[in-house]
C-alpha cells in the first residue's frame, strides 16, 4: 500500500491538521514508511486466528445503572474559550 | 400472524416513462431507557438546564475512560429478542470518526461490523389489513451527540452536551418498504414493541425517537436505484411527506435524464421538500476502527435466556390471544394492543367480564372523553376497575346501558365510583313489574288513537311507546321488561 499526495492531504484535512503544500512531499514519504513497517506484520502466518481488538484477556467491565456523576458544570465549562447561559458558545454552525 | 394474509401493492409513482417503484429503508436511533448514560454515570433526564448532565466522560476531557452501562446491554438484547433478532455474544465498539461542535470526542463510540444485534423481522400490518415483513439487518448500541441551539445568539451556536453520551440504538431496516404508508406503519410498530419492551419511551417529539429515511426509486423488477437519505426525520407525518417528496423529485430527474447522487438530505418541515446538505459537511469518511479505550462486549447464553424469561407479551402475541380466547374482532384488537398502556388497562376491564363490551367501552366510550379532553389513558379519571365495577351493574340489570352512559359521564367528571352514583342520583333500573305496568298503563290512556293505529296493524309505533315508558320512569325502566309488557297489553 503507497499514498499519494492527495491521499495525504486528505487525510490531514479529515483530521483537521493543517499542512502546506511543500512539506506534503516530506509526510507522503514518511507515512508511506510507517505503512511499510505494519506491512511487515503481513508476514506472520496468521491462518485460522481470529481478529482480535485487545490483548487483554479479561471481560469488558461494567458500569451500574446509577446516577452518580454529572452535575459539575462549572467545571466542564471552565476551559470553554466562550461560554454563556451555562452553553458552550461555539462560532455559528447553521445548516 | 396467520399465513392468509397478503402484501401490501407498492405504491407506484406514475411517470413520463412508465410505473415507477418506490423502495424505502429506515434508519430508527432510538434513546434507550436506562437512569445513567451508556459509558458514563451522568443522568439522562430530559429537560435539564444545559451542561447540568454531562461527565467529565461526557465532555471528552483528556484521559476520561468509558465504562459499559450493564443495564443498557440488557435493554439492547431485551430489544433484538423483541424484534425476534439474532443476539450476537460478542461485539464490538468501533470510533466513528468525524468534527462537529457537538461531538466533543471528535468521534462517536458506535458499533460498526460486529454489533450486538443482528438480522430480525417485524410485521406491519396496514389500514387495509395487508400485512408487509420488514426485515431488520442489524441493532447496535451508539451514544448520542450534544444539542445544538442556533437561535441564542447572533454569531454563535451554543452547545449543551447533556445528551452527549445518552445510549441510543440504531435499528437498520432492510429496504423491504414500498410506500410511505408502510414506512410510517413500521415506525409506530417499532415504537409499539419498545414500549411495551420499556426500553425506549417512543417520544417521538422529545426526539427520544427519529428516523433516518432512505429512498431510492426504480421500475418494478429493476436493480435497486442509488438512494438518498434523508437525516433525522422526527415525526411520522415528516416521515410520510418526506418521502412523497423525495421519491417525486428523484423520478422527475431520472426522467429529465439526470443522475441520483448518493448523498444525504435534510427535510424542511415548513416547505414539506428536502434540500441537499451542504457537501462539505456531508464528504465523510468516518474512519470506523477498534475503540482501544473498551473490550470487546461479551456475555452468555444464560444471560440472554434470564432476559427472555422476563419478556413481556408483545403486541403481535396479544393481539392473536385477544382474537382467539377473548373473541374480539381483528380491528378492536389492533386498536387495543396498539399501545402497552391501553392493552392493560383493558385487561383489568375484561377481567371475568365480557370481553366484547370491555372492548367497546373502552375504545368507544374511554377513548370519546379522553380524546375529548386530550387526557392520556395513564392519566384517566376513571380507572379500568371503576369501568369494571360500572359493567358490573349494568350486567346484574342494576341499571341500563342507557343510564350507564350517563353514569360514565358522572364518574368521568368527578371521580367516583358508578355504585356510589347510582345510589347518589337513585338511578336504580326499575324492573318492577308493578310499578313498569302503571307506568304502561298510564302511557296507554294518554295515547288511545296511538294504541288504537297499532292495533290496526302499526307495528312500528312499538318504539313510541317503549319511549313513552322510558321518559316517564326517567330511564330506569328495565327496557327488557318495558318491552314485555307492552306488547302483552298492546296486543291484549
Amino acid at each position: 500500500m503507497s499514498l499519494d499526495k492527495a491521499t495525504v492531504a486528505g487525510i490531514a484535512h479529515l483530521a483537521r491538521i493543517k499542512v502546506d503544500d511543500d512539506r506534503l512531499e516530506t509526510m507522503v514519504g514518511e507515512l508511506n514508511n510507517i505503512l511499510g513497517w505494519i506491512e511487515q506484520l503481513d508476514e506472520v502466518d496468521t491462518d485460522g486466528v481470529a481478529p482480535m481488538t485487545s490483548v487483554a484477556d479479561m471481560d469488558a467491565p461494567q458500569r451500574q445503572d446509577i446516577v452518580n456523576d454529572g452535575d459539575c458544570r462549572d467545571r466542564v465549562l471552565a476551559n470553554a474559550p466562550a461560554a454563556a447561559d451555562g452553553f458552550f458558545g461555539v462560532p455559528k454552525v447553521i445548516e | 400472524m396467520s399465513d392468509t394474509v397478503k402484501a401490501p401493492e407498492p405504491q407506484l409513482i406514475q411517470g413520463a416513462t412508465g410505473d415507477w417503484e418506490i423502495v424505502l429503508g429506515l434508519e430508527i436511533h432510538a434513546q434507550v431507557v436506562s437512569n445513567a448514560k451508556l459509558f458514563s454515570g451522568a443522568a439522562t433526564e430530559f429537560g435539564a438546564e444545559p451542561n447540568t448532565q454531562v461527565s467529565l466522560v461526557d465532555a471528552a476531557m483528556p484521559g476520561m475512560l468509558p465504562v459499559i452501562n450493564e443495564v443498557v446491554v440488557e435493554q439492547a438484547v431485551r430489544t433484538g429478542l423483541g424484534l425476534k433478532a439474532q443476539i450476537n455474544n460478542y461485539s464490538v465498539f468501533d470510533r466513528k470518526n468525524y468534527f462537529y461542535p457537538d461531538l466533543p470526542q471528535g468521534y462517536q463510540i458506535s458499533q460498526f461490523s460486529q454489533p450486538i444485534v443482528g438480522e430480525g423481522i417485524v410485521h406491519v400490518e396496514l389500514a387495509d389489513g395487508s400485512v408487509r415483513e420488514v426485515g431488520v439487518e442489524r441493532l447496535h448500541l451508539e451514544q448520542d451527540a450534544g444539542k445544538s441551539v442556533h437561535d441564542l445568539h447572533p454569531q454563535q451556536t451554543y452547545v449543551d452536551l447533556n445528551r452527549s453520551g445518552v445510549a441510543l440504538m440504531e435499528i437498520v431496516s432492510k429496504p423491504d418498504m414500498r410506500s410511505a404508508e408502510e414506512a410510517a406503519a413500521y415506525v409506530r410498530k417499532i415504537r409499539s414493541i419498545l414500549r411495551y419492551l420499556g426500553t425506549c419511551d417512543g417520544n417521538m417529539e422529545q426526539g427520544s425517537m427519529r428516523a433516518d429515511v432512505n429512498v431510492s426509486v426504480r421500475k418494478p423488477g429493476d436493480d435497486l436505484g442509488t438512494r438518498a437519505e434523508i437525516k433525522n426525520v422526527n415525526s411520522l407525518r415528516f416521515i410520510q411527506q418526506a418521502i412523497d417528496y423525495e421519491a417525486q423529485r428523484q423520478v422527475d430527474i431520472i426522467e429529465d435524464g439526470g443522475a441520483i447522487k448518493q448523498e444525504t438530505r435534510l427535510f424542511d418541515a415548513g416547505s414539506g421538500t428536502t434540500r441537499a446538505m451542504r457537501s462539505k459537511e456531508e464528504a465523510h469518511d468516518y474512519r470506523y476502527f477498534p475503540d482501544p479505550d473498551l473490550l470487546p462486549l461479551e456475555f452468555d447464553d444464560a444471560f440472554v435466556a434470564r432476559i427472555k424469561a422476563d419478556l413481556p407479551e408483545l403486541p403481535d402475541d396479544k393481539m392473536d390471544r385477544f382474537q382467539a380466547e377473548l373473541g374480539l374482532s381483528h380491528y378492536d384488537a389492533g386498536v387495543l394492543v396498539a399501545e402497552r398502556e391501553i392493552a392493560d388497562y383493558f385487561e383489568v376491564v375484561a377481567n371475568g367480564r365480557d370481553a366484547k363490551i370491555a372492548a367497546n367501552w373502552v375504545s368507544g366510550n374511554l377513548f370519546g372523553l379522553l380524546n375529548k379532553d386530550g387526557t392520556a389513558i395513564t392519566d384517566s379519571p376513571v380507572t379500568a376497575e371503576q369501568l369494571g365495577g360500572l359493567l358490573d351493574l349494568m350486567a346484574d340489570g342494576t341499571i341500563s346501558g342507557k343510564i350507564a352512559k350517563d353514569v360514565f359521564e358522572d364518574m368521568f367528571a368527578t371521580g367516583k365510583d358508578a355504585a356510589t352514583i347510582v345510589d347518589e342520583k337513585g338511578l336504580k333500573q326499575v324492573s318492577d313489574t308493578g310499578a313498569i305496568e302503571t307506568m304502561v298503563d298510564e302511557v296507554m290512556a294518554a295515547n288511545q288513537d296511538k294504541v288504537e293505529e297499532y292495533r290496526g296493524g302499526k307495528d312500528k309505533l312499538m318504539g313510541f311507546f317503549v319511549g313513552q315508558v322510558m321518559k316517564a320512569s326517567k330511564g330506569q325502566a328495565n327496557p327488557g321488561v318495558v318491552n314485555q309488557i307492552l306488547k302483552n297489553k298492546l296486543s291484549g
